[in-house]
């Protein structure tokens, strides 16, 4: 760490680790409803865990990419960040207003909510993954703008780097789509249309810019490989996302109203979105083949190689998978989305919060080479047992869906098995997924644990090549 | 990549890309929503009632459990085509189900799937009735397959 301000990213990480073991407890708990349908009921409904399951997730992510760009950001301008102060009022001002939306959601029913928090004035709530009052998505605007500021000072006052200037685009972008949370006209399909400027345009348009950023920055430290190399692998990947993504929102426009020519549109472009992913396994295991150094930190190593292939898989092939109009019409709304959206979350953005934490955390404790080797084991363990569940449940999720599809969807009316019906045809599947959704959570105790392990590796362990001497 | 590839070179298919598609795509959704979606949203049909179930439907997270036109969550039907499922796409006779089915949740049949009682007024349910229905007169390509949604 060679500026005292990049610290400031340490309370980030913590909290959005602390949110993470929290949306997996309310993953177990709708794991459990969908095979025990009153588990909890009333006192948690599914719609509550669900709620809280998927806001928590979007809020930790958040945290993870705000420690994430505090931490990298300094150290890329080579100077001290612009405010400290502001980094830790923004972040107590954001950890108390998510957890009291989350204590708003669990112990107040969801109508009295919206109405004490005066969602008449200007009706935001109420749609998926934008459930939070709207103070609260004023107050994540505003928490964001203030984030920014702070960050644009520190990158303008000094060197800059693609990384930063990526980084920075994907984070102004995720700011700017965030305003559409606030437009809710009362036609549903115009509603619907650019709520999807929010959701997909976040996930797979500027997101993956803030992925490349952090990724490309990780093996930038991690590899010693020449910058220009990785700054042109990075444009190329963001050209991929945003050339791809942005007309591939169309595939979300197949069955809400749009015209028809959204379906060739929506069709050929998403067909083309794993193309980034793809190219990002390429440039982390094309940058590791060609290291000039072996940092002593290989855990970080393995979460940067398993960020770019868990999200190929994740949000490229399960997202092609459904993605064309003609199979997307019978597997439109199943369990199949379910399994693509837990791989791809999990590969792509909670894989890549897990790879800077991995690389920033040891040498914000004091360990500049990373943790002890026995700390590393066990944080890898913690890896493979959470990406190997998760692999579990993505199959299980993707088995359900296709008889999903096969019971209820392919069979004309009449002959078609009801919904709830259906549900109970497929319960095997689900018991299999609340199982290895049991294993991830193993999985994220083990990783937990790598944090209570003294000791630290040392600069001997480079083994090959030119050593840099900062970490 | 060969060396011929410049960096530049990478940064200009990147902006050049991303400006044209982000143009393009404004100028689509603006043939979307200002051309076509008049002709396919019967917004014409879209009245005081039907706005008001909106605020029902959203009020209520409704979408937590249900999806809408296949958005939402997967753990309860499909309910942009309700209207015809349930209602034999009769106003009447679907705003009687409506009105029998809010009523008599929760059914607390041990480990079923359990819909909460909203506490609904009669004015509320026979405006979510009335967005239902609107909703499901919304040209969507023929979506879904089959009644069963």
């Amino acid at each position: 760490m060679k500026y005292e301000s990049q610290r400031v990213a340490m309370p980030y990480f913590i909290f959005a680790l602390v949110l993470f073991a929290g949306q997996i407890v309310f993953g177990l708990v709708l794991g459990m409803q969908y095979v025990v349908g009153d588990f909890l009921f009333p006192e948690i409904p599914f719609n509550v865990a669900r709620m809280v399951h998927t806001n928590l997730l979007i809020v930790w992510l958040l945290f993870g990419f705000m420690g994430a760009t505090y931490y990298l950001v300094p150290e890329e301008a080579q100077t001290e960040l612009y405010s400290p102060l502001l980094a830790w009022i923004l972040f107590w001002v954001f950890a108390v207003a998510g957890t009291l939306t989350i204590l708003g959601y669990l112990f107040v029913d969801y109508a009295t909510l919206a109405d004490v928090t005066m969602n008449k004035l200007l009706p935001t709530m109420g749609r998926e993954f934008l459930e939070q009052p709207t103070i609260t998505k004023i107050g994540i605007a505003l928490v964001v703008v203030g984030f920014l500021f702070n960050i644009m000072m520190t990158a303008l006052k000094g060197r800059k780097t693609v990384v930063n200037i990526v980084l920075i685009t994907g984070l102004i972008g995720l700011a700017v789509l965030w305003l559409f949370s606030f437009y809710n006209p009362s036609n549903l399909t115009t509603d619907k249309y650019f709520w999807w400027f929010v959701v997909h345009l976040w996930v797979e348009g500027v997101w993956e810019l803030i992925m490349a950023a952090i990724l490309a920055y990780v093996l930038i430290k991690i590899t010693g490989v020449d910058r220009e190399v990785i700054e042109k692998w990075l444009y190329i990947i963001i050209a991929m996302a945003l050339i791809t993504g942005i007309i591939g929102t169309g595939h979300h426009f197949f069955w809400i109203g749009p015209p028809e020519y959204w379906l060739w549109l929506g069709s050929v472009f998403s067909a083309l979105e794993p193309l980034p992913f793809f190219m990002m396994v390429l440039f982390a295991f094309t940058m590791i083949n060609r290291r000039k150094r072996n940092h002593p930190n290989k855990a970080a190593m393995l979460w940067a190689m398993g960020t770019a292939v868990m999200a190929f898989l994740g949000a490229g092939v399960w997202g092609f998978l459904h993605t064309l109009a003609p199979v997307n019409y019978y597997t439109h709304g199943t369990q199949l989305t379910a399994a693509h959206g837990h791989m791809a979350f999990y590969g792509a953005y909670v894989m890549i919060v897990l790879t800077i934490i991995s690389y920033a955390m040891p040498i914000m404790r004091g360990r500049p080479y990373g943790n002890s080797n026995t700390a590393q084991v066990v944080e890898m363990w913690g890896f493979w047992l959470m990406t190997i569940s998760m692999v579990f449940i993505t199959l299980f999720l993707t088995g359900a869906g296709i008889l999903q599809i096969w019971l209820q969807r392919i069979p004309d009316s009449g002959e078609a098995l009801s919904f709830m019906a259906t549900q109970d045809n497929i319960a095997l599947f689900y018991w299999a997924r609340m199982i290895a959704g049991c294993f991830f959570m193993a999985g994220l105790v083990v990783y937990f644990g790598s944090f209570f392990i003294k000791g630290q590796a040392s600069f001997d362990e480079e083994v090959r090549g030119a050593a840099i001497q900062d970490a | 990549m060969a060396e011929r590839f410049t960096k530049s070179m990478a940064r200009n298919i990147y902006l050049g890309g991303s400006t044209f598609f982000i143009l393009l795509f404004l100028v689509l959704t603006f043939d979307t929503q200002s051309r076509a979606m008049p002709e396919r949203d019967n917004r014409d049909q879209l009245t005081e009632e039907v706005v008001r179930g909106k605020h029902v439907w959203e009020n209520n997270n409704c979408v937590g459990c249900h999806s809408l036109m296949g958005e939402g969550a997967y753990f309860a039907p499909e309910l942009a085509n309700v209207f015809d499922r349930r209602g034999g796409a009769d106003s009447e006779v679907f705003k009687a189900y409506m009105n029998a089915w809010m009523n008599a949740m929760p059914t607390n049949v041990p480990g079923r799937r359990q819909m909460p009682q909203f506490n609904l007024t009669d004015q509320e349910i026979n405006d979510l009735s009335s967005f239902l229905e609107w909703t499901s007169k919304i040209d969507d390509n023929g979506w879904p397959p089959n009644i069963e949604g």
